[in-house]
């Protein structure tokens, strides 16, 4: 029983890590290689979940409400870098922060002024709502599952266009050396300009896959954006590989001791306030890992060589 | 000669396959002015990382006024009494040229716990940071904010407050790079003016300066010391000119 | 002091301050006396995180929990039966001071971006610590209950609430002025614009840094105490993450590295606030994007614009991000 409880729970850490992964490739690429700190990501990823909600209540089909979110996402991305963040690159971090902070106003308010502040349903795609089993007795909802599959496909797409091909080598390149892509002649601001996009893409992906799971709200992408800060920092900034193994640990630790905290502190204590100290806890148990990692590695776990 | 100010002995440090400083001896007696020259990527930068603190020896000794500072971190061996300038100028380009010396003679002044009195009224800062700046010739341009002050200058605040600190030792990481002649040489008299009233270590790549100035020279090349003399033995020396064959900067 | 344009500026707010209780009374608009309080409350965190941002380079994004601290210490106090301005203050900033030392020790390790990173986990921490805080109100807060008598004063009388912020405010003002050009301050502001030379030249910054940082958080612990008094309520959102963000905008707002300019951004954002909300519920929508024209294009904020052309090309520092 309880171990069915500790698969479900694993893997609900599993889906929440590679949602955070989806969020922190594009974030810690951003930063990695055009070292801008784009708060706004999480705005990215509430307008991904918008879009899928809107084109969805407007097309009545889910699935091409997730599809749409995709590119819609990215245009908004190459849009907001255009106009803004271009001019921020050769800023330093507090003007990047104080500019994206104010950009997440703006898109929180947006939100609000189009779609009121309730918040908004989402229906599942048909074909994957209800249950699948996995192995008898651990039943599991099966977007929940996809959302997994997805994120793993994701994870390795990215790998194999990191690692083979020559936008990869170029991204490879900036995060470590930045000014040596300049020097072998590349359209530098093409370059930041395609990472952004694809970053934004991936969190729309990101928020138009959980619309259908958390409610699509005004300021939704905040609590996710500081997580995913959380997993960059832990990975090391700059390094995918460190965002992918982050952002699995991140996932599942949050998950698991969400659930199994409190009832542990019971256990051990039978006090009332078990409960919420276990509660409140658990919240904290990614940033003490975030502050023990910083405190042993200042740079992380995976810092990317040359810099 | 005298128990030498600044040993190094068997200095190693090495990154990755490449050694920078191969066990590295050599000496710098009290009093003299030392420089060290080499070419390109003979490790010069690696060996004043290390005296400085900034790296830390692989193995090897740097002893210091009889001391061992190997194990000393950065911020104490000014302390000790030994000084550097930076080959890139490295000065507080948002405050004037006193108030930079004065950091400079406040680092040395006890602890900076004192939070009430200004620091820039204070004549145990101003009055031995002037006398550092009219040392190198800048006492005119006290209250110039630094940025505002030319290449040259900025070298010479650079050694001000190098000095303002009342060092045993000057450590000068290439006081003379990028500078056009017309400064060169003014740089060159400055320390032809300090030299002998304090030990110097200069880590120099313009021969001309270094051959007008030291008292010794020792050749580094790929981490090693290859000879170590006065001016004209190291001239001499074959094992030099085999080093620099083709370098004509020699040929003076 | 020359009487320049921002020594006018300065005198001009302070004394506006001084009377605006009169102005209030004759107009007969008690609000005001409540919203100039809060203003001179913010400014006065604003003052402290300017003691480490714009002198010390410290991006810190995580000050707002130590308002909270000053807040929950007052709401404690009150909640255990304690009245009283002096344990008010002391428990304050004694709390403030001891978290300060404790977080900062670990924080100043990391430098750039990891540092505003860490500093945002902490304040996070702290945010989660106070909603497992379940007799002191949990996720809701608490309403603070009794008043505060400083000494003769009653703190509860909007008045007197409100030239005691005043007499804070000033006084943190002559602090950090004495502060900031003190031996102290000058390790400080070394250190944030060339950490390198100051350990070159054998200053141990880590220690000052770490001073600094203390004495910012205690400065926020005593806004924060103020704030609770206010209000009469202290909840967890005070250490949100955007109340850190606020913080640092006013700093910006007003002018990097000016003395004066967080009281200056503290005023203008507020009233920004206040006024467009007159118009719009949406006031966000138009403070967003004012924000980014301010930092693309007033880097020297508002206290900068005050300045001689000629004296403004070094006078803001950046940061060590």
């Amino acid at each position: 029983m309880s171990t069915t409880l500790l698969l479900i729970q694993t893997l609900n850490g599993l889906q929440f890590g590679v949602m955070l992964f989806l969020m922190a490739a594009g974030l810690t690429l951003v930063f990695g290689i055009m070292n801008l700190v784009n708060l706004a990501h999480g705005s990215l990823y509430m307008m991904g979940a918008y879009f899928a909600a809107a084109a969805t209540a407007w097309t009545g089909n889910p699935l091409l409400g997730i599809l749409f979110a995709i590119p819609a996402t990215l245009l908004l991305g190459v849009v907001v870098e255009f106009i803004t963040l271009r001019t921020l690159y050769q800023r330093d971090h507090l003007d990047q922060v104080l500019c994206t902070f104010g950009l997440i106003l703006f898109f929180n308010e947006l939100a609000r002024v189009l779609w009121g502040s309730a918040a908004i349903p989402m229906a599942i795609p048909e074909a994957l709502t209800g249950f699948v089993t996995i192995i008898p007795g651990l039943i599991y909802p099966k977007w929940r599952l996809a959302i997994i599959l997805v994120g793993l496909l994701v994870a390795l797409l990215l790998y194999l266009l990191i690692s083979h091909t020559r936008l990869g080598m170029l991204i490879r390149a900036g995060a470590s050396n930045r000014p040596m892509v300049g020097a072998l002649g590349v359209n530098i601001s093409l370059l930041f300009t395609l990472v952004f996009g694809l970053g934004a893409a991936l969190a729309g992906l990101a928020g138009a896959m959980v619309a259908p799971l958390l409610s699509v709200e005004p300021g939704m992408g905040d609590p996710i954006l500081i997580l995913t800060f959380v997993v960059i920092v832990i990975g090391g900034i700059g390094s995918i590989r460190g965002a992918f193994i982050a952002s699995l640990l991140v996932g599942l630790i949050d998950t698991v001791g969400r659930s199994f905290l409190p009832a542990l502190l019971r256990e051990l204590f039978q006090t009332q306030s078990a409960n919420t100290i276990g509660a409140a806890l658990a919240s904290m148990l990614i940033y003490i890992l975030m502050a023990a990692v910083l405190f042993f590695r200042p740079r992380g776990l995976f810092p990317p060589k040359g810099r | 000669m005298a128990e030498p100010l600044l040993a190094v002995e068997g200095l190693v440090k090495r990154f990755g396959g490449l050694t920078a400083t191969d066990d590295l001896s050599f000496s710098v007696a009290p009093g003299e002015l030392h420089a060290v020259i080499g070419p390109n990527g003979a490790g010069k930068t690696t060996l004043i990382a290390q005296l400085s603190g900034e790296l830390r020896q692989d193995s090897g000794r740097i002893l210091f006024a009889d001391q061992d500072i190997s194990q000393v971190p950065g911020w104490k061996r000014p302390h000790l009494g030994l000084a550097r300038s930076f080959q890139i100028t490295s000065i507080f380009h948002d405050m004037t040229a006193l108030q930079n010396t004065a950091l400079a003679v406040q680092a040395h002044a006890g602890h900076s716990f004192r939070f009430w009195r200004p620091a820039d009224s204070d004549p145990a800062l101003t009055d031995p940071a002037m006398e550092a700046l009219r040392q190198v010739g800048l006492e005119a341009r006290a209250n110039v904010p630094a940025a505002a002050l030319a290449h040259g200058e900025h070298r010479q605040l650079e050694i001000a407050m190098a000095l303002a600190t009342q060092p045993k030792l000057l450590l000068l990481d290439e006081p003379m790079a990028g500078m056009g002649p017309e400064d060169s040489a003014r740089m060159v008299n400055l320390l032809r003016a300090l030299r002998g009233s304090i030990t110097i270590l200069l880590i120099e790549h313009d021969m001309d300066a270094v051959f007008a100035l030291a008292e010794r020279i020792t050749v580094l090349v790929y981490g090693r010391a290859i000879a170590s003399g006065t001016p004209d033995a190291i001239r001499a020396d074959a094992e030099v000119r085999r080093a620099y064959l083709g370098d004509e900067s020699l040929a003076v | 002091m020359r009487l320049d344009l921002r020594t006018i500026t300065v005198i001009v707010v302070l004394a506006g301050l001084a009377l605006m209780p009169l102005l209030a009374w004759a107009v007969d608009e008690p609000y005001w006396l409540r919203f100039w309080s809060r203003v001179m409350i913010l400014a006065l965190a604003a003052v402290g995180v300017n003691l480490i941002l714009g002198f010390g380079g410290m991006v810190s994004f995580g000050h707002a929990m130590y308002i909270a601290i000053g807040a929950y210490a007052v709401g404690a106090l009150r909640f255990h039966g304690v009245e009283g301005g002096l344990p008010d203050l002391l428990l304050a900033v004694g709390a403030g001071a001891l978290v300060a030392l404790i977080i900062g020790a670990i924080c100043l390790r990391t430098a750039g971006i990891y540092f505003i990173m860490i500093t945002l986990a902490f304040a996070q921490m702290t945010y989660f610590f106070f909603i497992s805080q379940e007799q002191y109100g949990g996720d809701d807060g608490m309403r603070i209950e009794g008043g505060t008598r400083l000494g003769p004063l009653d703190l509860s009388n909007d008045a007197t609430l409100y030239y005691a912020t005043f007499l804070l405010l000033c006084g943190a003002l002559l602090v950090s002025w004495r502060l900031v050009n003190s031996r102290f301050g000058m390790v400080i502001r070394g250190a944030r614009s060339n950490e390198q030379r100051m350990t070159a030249l054998g200053f141990p910054t880590y220690r000052y840094r770490l001073t600094a940082y203390v004495i910012s958080a205690v400065i926020c612990a005593i806004a924060g105490a103020l704030l609770a008094n206010l209000t009469l309520y202290v909840s967890p959102a005070y250490t949100h993450w955007t109340r850190s963000g606020e913080l640092l905008i006013m700093v910006i707002l007003g002018g990097l590295g000016s003395l004066f300019g967080p009281v200056l951004g503290a005023i203008a954002l507020l009233l920004l606030e206040d006024v467009i909300a007159h118009f719009t519920r949406h006031w966000q929508l138009f403070l967003g994007p004012i924000l980014i024209l301010v930092v693309i294009f007033a880097r020297e904020g508002l206290f900068g614009l005050l300045t001689p052309r000629r004296q403004r090309s070094h006078t803001a520092g950046g940061s060590h991000g």
